[in-house]
C-alpha cells in the first residue's frame, strides 16, 4: 500500500460504498474564494432568497435572523450579491 | 390520450414553509455559480430525506462523490451515461418486492438525475423504456446545453447558434446549426402522467413541480433548465439573471403536462427581446442580427406551437362557446315574443 491509496482494497465497503453520509463538506471549498459577500445589516430585509439562490447550499437563517453564508464553504460566486432584492450584498477583494 | 390525474397526495409549497434541508451537502466540487447543482439541490429539497437516487454520468456526478467522499445524504447510485432510467426502474421493482414481502413500510421517492447528454442522447433509448415500461419514478433532465463535463462538446440539446468545442463558430460555420431536440414534448408523447418544465430561477414553480411529479402514479418527468456560467461564457454570478432571461424572453417556457393537458405555468406578459439573451453569453456572441432575428423567429414559432397545444388539449375553450351558444336562443325567444 503506498502512501497515496486511501486504503487497503480490504477494507473497502462491498461495491465501494461511501458509509458516511455527506462527507464532502470535509473538504472546505472557501478556498476557492477571490471575492467575499458582504452584508449591509441596515438595507437587509432578511427575505432570505440568497439562501434560496445559493448553489453552495451554504447560508442559513442565524439567531439573529439574518442569512450569513459559511465562509467555509462559500466559494464567492456572488449569485447573493446579484440576486438581493435590496442589493444589501456586495462582493469585495477578500485578503488572505 | 387525455386522461385525469389522481394529484390528492400534493402537497403545495409556499413562500413561507420553503424545506431547507437540503440532500446535497455543502463542499461539493461544482464550479462557481453552478446553476445545475442548484436545481438538483431544489429537486432534493422538495422531495425530502425518503429518497433514493440514481444518477447518470455527468457533472451532477463528477462533482458530488470524488471518491472516497460523497455530497449526498440519501441513497445514491452512480449509473453510466445510458441507463440511469434503467437503474431507477430496477430500484422502483426492488422497492416493490421489499413493500411486498413487508420488509419496507414508507415507500421512498425515486429520483434519476441525467444531464442534456444522458438524456436527449446517450440515454434516450432506456428513458423511453422505463416511459413505456410505467414504474413509478421521477426523472429529472437537468439541461446545460451540452457535455459540460468533458469541456463543452455539442449534443443535440444545444441550442441553435451556440458554439461548442465541436461546433465552434468561424468563418463557415455559425456554431451549432441544428435546433434543440424538444425533449418535453417527447416525453409527454409516451402518455406518461406529468410531464414539466422548470427553471431554478422561479424556485417555488420547480419545487411544487417536484412535488406533483412525485405525488402521481407511474412515470413522470421535469426537464430543468440549468445555467452554465463556465460552459456559456458568463459570470458566475449571472447564472440565475439569465435563467430569468430565459423564460422572460420564451427561450425556455415554462409548462406542465399533466394526462395530456398542457399549461402554461409562468405567462409572460411582455416578453423581451431575445437579443437580451443572447448577448449576455459567450457561445453566442458571435451572431449577427440576421441570425438572431431567426432565432427569435424560431422561439415565437414554438411558444406559438405550445400555446395551440394549450388551446386544443383544455377544455376551457368549449366552456367559452358554450354561453354564446346559449344566448343565441335566448335572444330568438325574446323575437318570438
Amino acid at each position: 500500500m503506498t502512501k497515496n491509496s486511501i486504503c487497503a482494497w480490504q477494507d473497502l465497503a462491498l461495491g465501494a460504498a461511501i458509509l458516511e453520509p455527506g462527507n464532502a463538506a470535509n473538504l472546505k471549498t472557501g478556498a476557492w474564494r477571490t471575492l467575499i459577500p458582504v452584508l449591509d445589516e441596515d438595507k437587509c430585509i432578511k427575505c432570505g432568497l440568497c439562501a434560496v439562490y445559493c448553489p453552495e447550499f451554504c447560508i442559513t437563517e442565524r439567531k439573529d435572523g439574518f442569512f450569513r453564508p459559511d465562509f467555509d464553504y462559500c466559494k464567492g460566486c456572488g449569485i447573493c450579491a446579484n440576486e438581493c432584492p435590496k442589493k444589501a450584498i456586495a462582493m469585495v477583494m477578500e485578503d488572505k | 390520450m387525455l386522461r385525469d390525474i389522481d394529484l390528492s397526495g400534493f402537497e403545495k409549497i409556499t413562500a413561507k414553509d420553503l424545506p431547507t434541508e437540503c440532500m446535497v451537502s455543502s463542499g461539493h466540487r461544482a464550479c462557481q455559480g453552478c446553476g445545475e447543482v442548484l436545481a438538483m439541490g431544489m429537486v432534493t429539497k422538495a422531495a425530502g430525506p425518503n429518497t433514493i437516487v440514481a444518477n447518470a454520468t455527468g457533472c451532477m456526478e463528477i462533482i458530488s462523490s470524488p471518491f472516497p467522499e460523497t455530497a449526498w445524504k440519501i441513497p445514491w447510485i452512480h449509473v453510466a451515461f445510458e441507463n440511469a432510467a434503467a437503474v431507477a426502474s430496477g430500484v422502483e421493482a426492488a422497492v416493490k418486492a421489499l413493500m411486498r414481502r413487508g420488509a419496507l413500510k414508507d415507500r421512498p421517492h425515486i429520483i434519476a438525475f441525467g444531464g442534456d447528454g444522458s438524456t436527449a442522447d446517450i440515454g434516450f433509448g432506456a428513458l423511453s423504456g422505463a416511459f413505456e415500461r410505467g414504474h413509478k419514478f421521477l426523472y429529472v433532465c437537468l439541461d446545460n446545453e451540452a457535455y459540460m463535463n468533458t469541456g463543452i462538446q455539442r449534443s443535440s440539446s444545444t441550442p441553435y447558434g451556440a458554439s461548442t468545442t465541436t461546433s465552434p463558430a468561424g468563418k463557415k460555420s455559425i456554431g451549432q446549426h441544428t435546433q434543440k431536440k424538444n425533449l418535453p414534448l417527447i416525453a409527454a408523447a409516451h402518455g406518461i402522467p406529468y410531464v414539466a418544465t422548470a427553471s431554478p430561477a422561479f424556485y417555488l414553480d420547480l419545487m411544487n413541480k417536484v412535488r406533483k411529479a412525485l405525488s402521481v402514479d407511474g412515470p413522470s418527468y421535469i426537464h430543468i433548465y440549468a445555467p452554465c456560467p463556465t460552459g456559456w461564457g458568463m459570470p458566475g454570478s449571472k447564472s440565475i439573471e439569465i435563467a430569468k432571461l430565459a423564460v422572460q424572453t420564451n427561450v425556455f417556457p415554462l409548462y406542465e403536462v399533466v394526462g395530456g393537458r398542457f399549461a402554461l405555468t409562468k405567462k409572460v406578459a411582455k416578453p423581451q427581446p431575445v437579443t437580451d439573451y443572447l448577448k449576455a453569453q459567450r457561445r453566442f456572441r458571435h451572431l449577427s442580427d440576421k441570425e438572431a432575428a431567426f432565432i427569435q423567429q424560431t422561439v415565437d414559432g414554438n411558444l406559438d406551437y405550445l400555446q395551440r397545444l394549450v388551446a386544443a388539449t383544455n377544455p376551457e375553450p368549449a366552456k367559452a362557446k358554450k354561453p354564446k351558444a346559449k344566448a343565441a336562443p335566448a335572444k330568438k325567444a325574446a323575437k318570438k315574443k
